[in-house]
């Protein structure tokens, strides 16, 4: 993790990006100035799920309680915030 | 418009994080038109030596699509899949109708981008506009002298793209800069990204003149050196490291010193579409210099049968087209054997190899060109500007000055 993320961190989508399904891709997309990526599987749950309120932990827990039989997410799940911090597709709101 | 705005550099754009294997891995999709690229005019009030529209665009000025058209295109375009918007030009704030567009876009889920010189921009069109839903504007610069940006542009227009610039931000735009950069501002390049800091730009691009349309007829008058290409990267890396994440920049190199190739607009009808003033459906911004290509028009069979059937679009997609030395190389992957309309321009051969290329047979070409660039009297020739005048010569094939050395008119 190069990002340091703590469970107490609540983040939100960074200015000028929008996150929403596309039909088309069948998957959640981040929209930016001239670019955009698609995430697969998880990491659109992820990013649905802030609201600029919930904390990292906050997330964690929703998740593990939405996708009770999915193992060990909680690695993941952090990863994923690490990569979209390190991408600038965040911004850190406390 | 100006350069490499959406094409070319939207390879560079593109977010590659599948290495990083979290079980988040994000990539792009390669099999629809995710780029739109609405080139709702080619009238403009500016006249930019570097200017890539064709330069015998005039004869497309007068049978613009309505904006019914437009809006039927818009929503045909995202039905295969098209998410992000340009709208281009020319000028697109010469038509009054880009409001209409702009919330059409927005209701479809576009996410969308108006490329302005900002002439035309009001505080009553950009308040309309944020209303709207579009979602940032793109705005060319030229330089941080009012000489150059007058002198390039041959308009009066410095003032007002700084005016332009605080308008943008005021409404709470992101701020994304576009500056083509050659011989006249190369040496300005510090300067420049200090100007775009102190105006809060979130993302600059430094697009070096790439060689199509006007800029490919001034190619002699705007090449710069490569040791000034070379100078320009590393200042541009140096302010990169100093500015870090808050101002996003990108250096969109030019192909004619390096020795592969680009992969140009990420290939042959794989995801961009542009959809020019008069309804024309292309792969690139100037596949109309192609030989034995019949170019879709939105006013016959729509965009779905364009992009998906059409002789045109299918004739350059994958590598079945390829001959010798692409056929068989080892890196087609990576670049696709580069820009066809660049290897027509300057062999007389579609198919072959891109020129940029050192394995191509004409990369002699390129080479002649750069040191064409040198040389102090072809230097002293003086611009071309892009006017309606000069385009009319060129279209009606009143004058080929300039031109007659390439396979069709730039
Ligand atoms: S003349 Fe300049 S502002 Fe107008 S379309 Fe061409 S590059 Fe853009
Ligand atoms: S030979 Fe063709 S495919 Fe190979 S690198 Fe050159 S342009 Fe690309």
């Amino acid at each position: 993790m190069e990002n340091n993320i703590q469970p107490t961190d609540i983040y939100a989508l960074a200015l000028h990006h929008r996150f929403q399904w596309e039909e088309a891709q069948s998957s959640y997309v981040i929209l930016f100035p001239e670019g955009m990526v698609k995430l697969h599987g998880g990491a659109g749950e992820v990013i649905k799920r802030l609201d600029g309120k919930l904390s990292v932990a906050d997330v964690v827990t929703d998740l593990k309680a939405t996708f009770p039989d999915a193992q060990n997410i909680e690695n993941d799940i952090l990863g994923m915030f690490d990569l979209a911090v390190g991408k600038a597709w965040l911004r850190k709101v406390n | 418009m100006t350069q490499a705005s959406l094409g070319d550099s939207l390879v560079q754009k593109e977010v590659h994080a599948q290495q990083q294997n979290n079980g988040v891995a994000a990539n792009i999709t390669h099999t629809q038109p995710l780029w739109l690229l609405a080139e709702v005019t080619y009238r403009c009030p500016l006249h930019c030596a570097f200017c890539y529209n064709p330069t015998d665009y005039d004869k497309h000025t007068q049978n613009e699509l309505t904006t019914e058209q437009w809006i039927q295109a818009l929503r045909d375009a995202r039905k295969l899949g098209a998410i992000q918007l340009g709208i281009s030009g020319g000028e697109p704030l010469l038509r009054d109708d880009i409001e209409d567009i702009v919330i059409e876009a927005k209701k479809l889920g576009y996410y969308s981008n108006l490329i302005t010189s900002g002439v035309g921009l009001t505080e009553k069109r950009i308040q309309a506009f944020k209303e709207g839903g579009l979602d940032h504007i793109q705005l060319s610069m030229h330089d941080i002298t009012e000489e150059i940006n007058n002198f390039i542009t041959n308009t009066k227009t410095f003032e007002l793209k700084k005016k332009v610039a605080a308008m943008i931000k005021n409404h709470g735009y992101p701020m994304v800069l576009n500056v083509v950069i050659h011989r006249y501002n190369i040496g300005h390049i510090k300067e420049i990204l200090e100007m775009a800091e102190a105006l809060g730009a979130d993302y600059v691009e430094l697009a070096n003149t790439q060689y199509y349309g006007w800029s490919l007829v001034n190619r002699s008058q705007l090449m710069p050196l490569k040791e000034q290409i070379d100078e320009a990267e590393r200042i541009t890396n140096e302010f990169r490291q100093k500015v870090g994440n808050k101002m996003k920049i990108f250096f969109v190199v030019p192909d004619y010193f390096g020795n592969r190739p680009k992969k140009c607009m990420n290939g042959w009808g794989e995801v961009f579409m542009i959809v020019t003033a008069n309804g024309d459906v292309l792969p690139c911004h100037s596949a109309r210099v192609l030989p034995n290509i019949e170019f879709p028009n939105v006013r016959e069979k729509g965009l779905e049968w364009a992009w998906k059937d059409s002789p045109a679009f299918n004739k350059y997609r994958g590598d079945d087209w390829m001959k010798e030395p692409c056929r068989s190389c080892s890196e087609k992957e990576n670049d696709l054997g580069g820009c066809r309309c660049q290897a027509f321009l300057l062999s007389g051969d579609a198919e072959s190899a891109d020129p940029v290329c050192s394995k191509s047979p004409n990369h002699h070409l390129i080479e002649q060109a750069i040191e064409e660039s040198k040389n102090p009297q072809i230097q002293a020739q003086p611009i071309i500007f892009r006017t309606d005048k000069n385009s009319k010569k060129y279209a009606s094939g009143e004058s080929t000055e300039r031109i007659d050395s390439f396979h069709a008119i730039p």
